[in-house]
């Protein structure tokens, strides 16, 4: 059931990625796309070629380009810097692959300190006070006092 | 053992933060600012950055090596930019008037869609060259902080005379041109 589960939640987030893709929206393109003069994301500039760069993905939109034409399209005017996110290749997969090696690195490392911490913390073996005859002995006074 | 590997971690973790304290006095320090526009305030000249951009009004590049020995006119602009609209007149007439004594005016399109700058040179008259460069490059090189701004480069490369923020006048233009020209 669980497996099921899974896998329709995969589906879905598939089937939304993919329409995302084919079909973008200005909303999600504004938001992934920076304003070369103010150094923003579109959805968050008001400066002339911002707009005029809304008006240009509206258009690409409306023809029916996918996602990745239109920013291979702004790619070829404006550089790879327009782009919010690198892209994933080259030099660049090292932004998005090194802050989650980073993390599991880090979560190694501290699980590895956390073990070798709680193995420290082991009460280390010695005598037992209760098999001293005489502790016991005196013990057995002690509580004989309050009888 | 367990301290040596306590001591250990704390040591790396101090390292660590130093690192990055580190890299980022390193980067305001280093930052890439132009040194343009301090050396025209302080009256100094120096070489005029390089560059090497593709040309808007035909095909091939255009760099500013290639023109040693002429004076050059550098005018950063974009076709969203209205104070570019009214400068483009002058711009042409001090073209015309001064090739024939070795003067360039180059036009730097920049931050800009080249099919809308191609649109705007031809309904302005532009016939110098243009070159496109829509990441900005030169823009940070020069140290442009608007749309237009204009520099003047001498025979020997090097950036001279004012550097004009906003539509230039006539009178500014030729004096700077005059000084450019040597």
């Amino acid at each position: 059931m669980k497996t099921i589960a899974l896998f329709l939640v995969a589906l879905a987030f598939a089937a939304t990625a993919g329409a995302s893709e084919t079909q973008p929206t200005l909303a999600e393109l504004e938001a992934e796309i920076i304003c070369p003069t103010c150094q923003t994301t579109l959805d968050q500039s008001d400066a002339p070629i911002a707009r005029r760069m809304k008006t240009f993905i509206a258009a690409r939109i409306a023809a029916g380009d996918t996602k990745s034409e239109i920013k291979g399209q702004l790619v070829d005017q404006f550089g790879e810097a327009v782009l919010a996110a690198p892209p994933r290749e080259g030099f660049n997969l090292l932004v998005w692959v090194l802050p989650p090696a980073g993390l599991v690195g880090g979560a190694l490392v501290l699980g590895l300190l956390a073990w070798r911490w709680s193995r420290s913390g082991e009460p280390v073996a010695g005598p037992d006070p209760s098999e001293d005859p005489e502790i016991e002995r005196r013990l057995d006074a002690e509580l004989a006092r309050f009888e | 053992m367990l301290g040596a590997l306590k001591l250990g971690a704390q040591g790396l973790a101090v390292a660590l933060v130093a690192g990055l304290l580190g890299l980022l006095v390193w980067k305001v320090a280093t930052e890439e600012r132009s040194a343009v526009p301090r050396a025209l305030e302080q009256g100094r000249t120096l070489p005029a950055p390089e560059f090497a951009l593709p040309r808007l009004d035909r095909a091939g590049e255009l760099s500013l090596a290639s023109l040693r020995g002429r004076a050059v006119v550098i005018n950063f602009w974009a076709s969203w930019c209205r104070p570019c609209e009214e400068e483009a007149p002058l711009l042409e007439q001090a073209w015309r008037r001064f090739r024939s004594q070795g003067l360039v005016v180059v036009g730097v399109d920049a931050q800009d869609f080249r099919g809308d700058a191609r649109r705007f040179a031809r309904e302005n008259g532009m016939s110098y060259p243009i070159v496109h460069d829509g990441p900005g490059d030169t823009v940070a090189e020069y140290g442009v902080v608007g749309f237009p701004e204009t520099f003047f480069v001498n025979r020997q490369g090097k950036v001279v005379g004012e550097r004009i923020t906003g539509a230039v006048d006539e009178e500014q233009l030729i004096s700077n041109i005059e000084l450019a020209l040597g």
